[in-house]
């Protein structure tokens, strides 16, 4: 599809007499999709779908929490749903999102016609259901009783996962690698695109903040999901071709599953936020009508958490026994990412300040996102100190942490970005009216469901547990009733995309959709047009 | 149309060497990291870890004024059927001073089993001044059904271990390795003619 799009380039329309360039028919679109606006659309309801997996898992669990004592589910059920819900969210619905953002956007905004490699792009996608598909046997396994699903937590320790780990640890084994593949492609096809297909007179320090994000975020990615293949493919000879990586008896160390674990799963926290950063920054000036203030420090702090993200990976592992240099070091490193941080939402603060503020539906979430995610990043700091966090460690005030920066962060930043390009992509209008009770329900329940976890987690209530003592059942109902709130909260959402996407209801979006929005793509109709950039724009 | 093609070329040209940085990360992770982690664990004793071979006994000065308090604890694998047990569960010794403590084992099962201690050391920065001069975890363990034996240790305590630390726990675990020795034993058997 590349090459056809590229033959046009003599071309100055692309559309009108070439029918042969419209989407093919039925099934055949979506199988063999090279197109970066199919593919980024399917990226987009894929991780939509699981997202809503990832929460039916989370009801179960806030089920079962509400009250004391054993009531729905057994014990090792449970860790099953906390385990599965954890790898469901993260590598299912966060990373995902986040990619079909980038495929639909990050051509747009460069002026180019497509992704560089869009057959890679093809399959980067159509390995992610197949991946998914074995995880998902393993918990339909699971729910239908007839086999464990793995159990050992999202971070899948050794030796639970290697000696302990049950037989469907093989199948989660193989799902990681190929969703490593597929996000290693993907990241590839998303550098690819940004250092050969930018518009004439699109400078790299003139590219919208979300595609200079999404750059630093494919580098971690190249950098980091190898890392995280190879620490499960170290499981896999370890469970079965007789290695001992992690096995202390053969004179491994399970705490090198930690560091090697660690070592992917720092950078990755921050694969799962910048390009968050990246959709709030783009949508914050739209709306304040003002352009994005500290343009050059954005993008400079952007790097520096990218590069401060491989120094820091030991504070997850605080209560292992590291020596008190170790201790200070990942401290101190893990404070000073406070300050690239601070930077960034100084700069949002400062866009906003004085600008012609509005507040529609995408704005909403964006700055909910700069309040709820610095409140996030201000639990991280408290966590980052060594003495406290060893008294912090695996409770729910963790849980709470990345619950806020995880939920009220990227997956907050990925609905704004969905209010906010929905125009853009179908053409049509959203229901400002829904979009606000998605918004105000959301904002509520999230915060009725994570904020009380700070207070149980510091009383001392440990994560990952089926049950829990008498006195933090007050709080637990209230956490569970936000929990139930928010998830429905959700179908607010799904209401919204049907109505936009399939039944075709809302008003016609001009082609700028937002008064102040200013880039690339909104110089295109709306909806853009299959094939858009075919000639490029000259950019001054 | 040939500008067009040096740019696709150049899309794959980057691609390729992409991908070989994700290909050197993954040999990073698997071929690096566990080997290095080794070695600093070996220099540092950031694991807690003490050496796998016996320590000279090189006449250290003992400091009469210093008392340190060494704790021992062991215990199995499940996987393990045997009791095992320090004799004295915590004894004081001055650094530089040479001692001998025994651990007790006892083989409950009926079959011939093999096992191994993997030692640890708490606090991890205390590893590398705990020196052994001989262990019974240097080499495997093996006993008949139901047989019991005393294992020595004979350790000292370097004296320039931190001044800070004042109490060391010395940890055994046992594993059943008796499976992995009769495999070898066959392998052996297997490959010489």
């Amino acid at each position: 599809m590349s090459e056809h799009t590229l033959d046009h380039h003599a071309h100055d329309h692309h559309d009108d007499h070439e029918h042969h360039h419209g989407p093919a028919k039925g099934i055949k679109r979506w199988l063999f999709a090279t197109n970066h606006k199919d593919i980024g659309a399917m990226y987009l309801w894929f991780s939509f779908t699981m997202f809503m997996l990832g929460g039916f898992m989370a009801m179960i669990i806030r089920a079962e929490l509400m009250y004391p004592g054993l009531q729905l589910v057994d014990p090792n059920f449970f860790n099953q749903m906390t385990t599965t819900h954890g790898l469901i969210m993260v590598f299912g619905a966060v990373m995902p999102g986040f990619v079909g953002l980038a495929n639909y956007m990050v051509p747009m905004m460069l002026g180019a016609p497509d992704m560089a490699l869009p057959r890679l792009n093809n399959w980067s996608f159509w390995l992610l259901p197949f991946a998914f598909s074995l995880l998902i046997i393993a918990i339909i396994k699971a729910f239908l009783g007839i086999a464990d699903a793995p159990n050992f937590g999202w971070t899948f320790y050794a030796p639970l996962s290697t000696k302990y780990g049950p037989e469907s640890t093989d199948f989660f084994i193989f799902s990681v690698h190929m969703m490593g593949i597929s996000s290693i492609m993907g990241a590839v096809n998303v550098i690819v695109t940004i250092f050969n297909l930018r518009a004439p007179g699109m400078t790299l320090m003139k590219m919208p903040l979300f595609v200079w994000t999404w750059l630093i975020t494919a580098f971690l990615l190249i950098a980091v999901m190898p890392v995280l293949a190879g620490a499960v493919t170290m499981m896999l000879t370890d469970r079965h071709f007789g290695t001992s990586f992690f096995d202390a008896a053969g004179g491994g160390d399970p705490v090198l599953f930690q560091h090697v674990f660690w070592f992917f799963g720092h950078p990755e926290v921050y694969i799962m936020i910048l390009p968050a950063f990246g959709v709030v920054s783009a949508i914050i000036p739209t709306f304040a009508r003002k352009p994005l203030f500290g343009y050059a420090s954005m993008v400079y702090a952007t790097a520096s958490i990218a590069f401060l993200s491989f120094v820091v990976w030991a504070h997850h592992m605080f209560t292992v026994g590291l020596p008190l240099a170790g201790n200070l070091f990942y401290m101190y490193m893990t404070m000073l990412i406070a300050v690239p941080t601070g930077v960034k939402v100084f700069n949002w603060v400062a866009t906003m300040w004085r600008g012609s503020m509005t507040f529609e539906v995408p704005m909403l979430f964006a700055i909910a996102f700069v309040i709820l995610f610095t409140i996030g990043g201000f639990s991280g700091l408290m966590l980052a100190i060594t003495p406290v966090d060893q008294q912090y460690h695996d409770t729910y005030f963790v849980v709470a942490h990345f619950h806020y920066v995880l939920v009220t962060g990227a997956v907050f930043s990925i609905i704004a970005g969905v209010y906010y390009w929905l125009p853009k992509w179908t053409g049509r209008m959203y229901s400002e009216f829904w979009g606000k009770i998605h918004f105000w329900s959301s904002l509520l329940s999230v915060n009725l469901l994570f904020f009380p976890m700070h207070f149980v987690g510091l009383a001392g209530m440990p994560r990952r547990y089926s049950d829990y003592a008498l006195q933090f059942a007050d709080f637990n109902w209230w956490i569970s009733i936000g929990g139930f709130w928010f998830g429905l909260s959700q179908l607010i959402l799904l209401k919204i995309l049907i109505d936009v996407c399939f039944r075709k209801k809302g008003a016609q979006a001009t082609s700028e959709v937002w008064e102040g929005a200013e880039g690339l793509e909104w110089t295109l109709p709306s909806p853009a047009p299959y094939h858009s950039f075919t000639t490029p724009p000259l950019v001054k | 149309m040939t500008e067009q093609n040096a740019r696709a070329q150049d899309s794959i040209k980057l691609a390729k060497r992409l991908t070989l940085i994700a290909v050197g990360m993954f040999v990073f992770a698997v071929g690096v990291l566990p080997p290095m982690y080794d070695v600093i664990c070996d220099i540092t004793g950031l694991n807690g870890k003490t050496a796998n071979e016996a320590d000279s006994a090189e006449s250290a000065v003992v400091q009469e004024e210093r008392l340190i308090t060494v704790q021992f604890l062991a215990d199995t694998d499940p996987a393990m059927p045997w009791d095992f047990k320090p004799v004295e569960r915590s004894i004081k010794v001055h650094p530089g001073e040479i001692r001998k403590v025994d651990f007790h084992v006892h083989n409950r099962d009926a079959q011939w089993l093999v096992g191994q201690a993997i030692p640890s050391v708490t606090p991890s920065q205390a590893s590398p001044y705990f020196k052994k001069t001989e262990c019974f975890c240097f080499a495997q363990q093996e006993l008949q059904g139901g047989d019991a034996m005393n294992m020595p240790l004979i350790f000292y305590i370097d004296p320039d271990l931190p001044k800070n630390v004042t109490t060391i726990t010395l940890s055994y675990k046992l594993f059943n390795i008796t499976e992995k020795v009769q495999q070898e034993s066959k392998r052996v058997a297997t490959t010489t003619p």
